[in-house]
């Protein structure tokens, strides 16, 4: 690791005022997917502002229709949060296939949006529900916010404050996990709000996560697994790599989307 | 330097330190508690986890001024200096939960963490799926599946619940 200054805010307010004040400085929060990257020096900031000490970034709450996530809150605090377990059960489930339970303790959500790693699970959940991503600054949908891998509409100076998720009872994610590191080879997150449906799929696209517009039509037509009977993904566009070939991506896709309807219809309302 | 002060097995520590170091580094070459291994340092292999505040982390993948203030436990407190081993070391001493033993001390946080999380009675599944996050070339596991459900079993006793603070 290169050498950096460490900071600590306590308030919001702070960290953007150290952002700004320190030139190529980069926010710390787990630090899960952070801290490996600069011990492979692929990553050298001259400061770190560790947000994770900030109350503004942390908590779960209902919010009219729908719920509010601070950043701050990590993987076991969604997989354990009752607000969630009860109003999106499909989000509340993500977590327990990231990582490992010390993983789980340390890495948050918003680091996990704010990353967009082309493989990573919240991006898909956040897709796939139509969230909206709260800064310091602006409200972005989930529709803009993810353009490419690891590329998002932050600037520079922009931290994530909060993720709003419209309520969906009707939402499931059904994960292939690569079996070496856990992440998503394919992952689906797939949701119904009143005539909404949405598909989104990690993992499998070269250009990180996408909809399917497709099996959202033949879905808001009827939800239900048997609307995609004879559809398919195109595997054009998908990623290429040593793990798979994009035929066999875009065959995961319809599998697990597949998956996905089923469980989330097997919900009680 | 930074200043960090910790609660490290219920000791209050205070030392200045570079930055960059990590709490498994602080934990080894500033404390010597060298119970605490690095197996990989790339966040996969678990044989630095430690309790913070209470919860199973891995201490390479945490600066240690990221956690000031903090409460640690590592292998050496969970049981006092010359008294018995704690219900968990004492399942995996029985029930041949070791070899060379490099990932022992964090394969004994993680359960310990576990017994805290998921209680006392678990079945080979669960355990299984909980260890995700460390790895063992020795045993095989099995061995190590059979510690940890005995040694959830004895946690039930009473003596060691609290060590994980
Ligand atoms: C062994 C292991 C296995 C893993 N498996 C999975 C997996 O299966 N699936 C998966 O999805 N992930 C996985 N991860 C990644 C993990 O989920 C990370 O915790 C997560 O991607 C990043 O969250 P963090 O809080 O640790 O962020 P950090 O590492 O602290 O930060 C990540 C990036 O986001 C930025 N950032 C953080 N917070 C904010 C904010 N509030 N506003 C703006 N920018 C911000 C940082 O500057 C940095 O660039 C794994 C990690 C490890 C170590
Ligand atoms: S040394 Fe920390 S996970 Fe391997
Ligand atoms: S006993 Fe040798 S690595 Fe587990």
């Amino acid at each position: 690791m290169y050498n950096f200054t460490f900071h600590q805010p306590t308030t919001l307010r702070q960290a953007v005022n150290l952002l700004a004040k320190n030139e190529d400085a980069k926010l710390l929060a787990g630090g899960h997917s952070l801290l490996p990257v600069m011990k492979q020096r692929l990553a050298s900031p001259a400061a770190i502002i560790d947000i994770s000490r900030i109350p503004e970034l942390s908590g779960v709450e209902l919010k009219g229709r729908s719920v509010v996530v601070g950043a701050g809150t990590t993987h076991s605090e969604v997989a354990n949060s009752q607000v969630l377990k009860d109003s999106i059960p499909g989000l509340a489930e993500v977590p327990a296939s990231i990582g490992d339970p010390h993983v789980r303790h340390r890495g948050t959500i918003g680091g996990s949006i704010a990353n967009n790693d082309p493989n990573a699970d919240y991006p898909a959940a956040a897709l796939g529900l139509g969230a909206t991503i709260i800064t310091n600054k602006r409200r972005i949908a989930a529709d803009d916010f993810f353009q490419g891998m690891f590329t998002t509409a932050l600037e520079p100076n922009e931290i994530i404050t909060k993720m709003q998720f419209p309520i969906a009872k009707k939402c499931a994610y059904q994960k292939f996990k690569h079996p070496a590191s856990g992440f998503a080879l394919v992952g689906v997150f797939v949701s119904k709000r009143g005539s909404d449906v949405r598909v989104a799929v990690t993992g499998a696209g070269a250009n990180g996560v996408f909809r399917v517009p497709e099996f959202e039509a033949a879905l808001k037509k009827r939800f239900n697994a048997k609307s995609l009977d004879g559809l398919s993904v195109s595997a054009d566009g998908m990623n290429n790599d040593i793990h798979a070939g994009p035929e066999y991506r875009a065959h995961l896709v319809g599998v697990l989307a597949r998956r996905a309807v089923a469980d989330a219809n097997a919900r009680k309302d | 330097m930074p200043t960090v002060s910790l609660t490290v097995n219920g000791k209050a520590v205070t030392a200045d330190v570079d930055p960059r170091t990590l709490l498994v580094q602080f934990l080894r070459e500033h404390l010597r508690l060298t119970g605490t291994h690095v197996g990989c340092d790339t966040s996969q292999c678990g044989a630095c986890v430690v309790h913070l505040d209470g919860k199973a982390v891995k201490s390479c993948t945490t600066l240690v001024l990221s956690i000031n203030g903090s409460s640690v436990t590592t292998i050496e407190g969970l049981a006092d200096a010359n008294g018995p081993l704690h219900p968990m070391q004492e399942a995996f001493r029985q029930n041949h939960g070791l070899q060379c033993g490099y990932c022992t001390p964090g394969m004994i946080m993680a359960a310990v963490d576990m017994v805290n999380r998921k209680g006392n009675d678990l079945d080979d599944h669960t355990i299984r799926k909980e260890l995700d996050g460390n790895l063992c070339r020795c045993t095989g596991y099995h061995n190590i599946v059979k510690s940890i459900a005995a040694g959830a079993r004895a946690m039930a006793g009473g003596a060691g619940q609290q060590a994980a603070e």
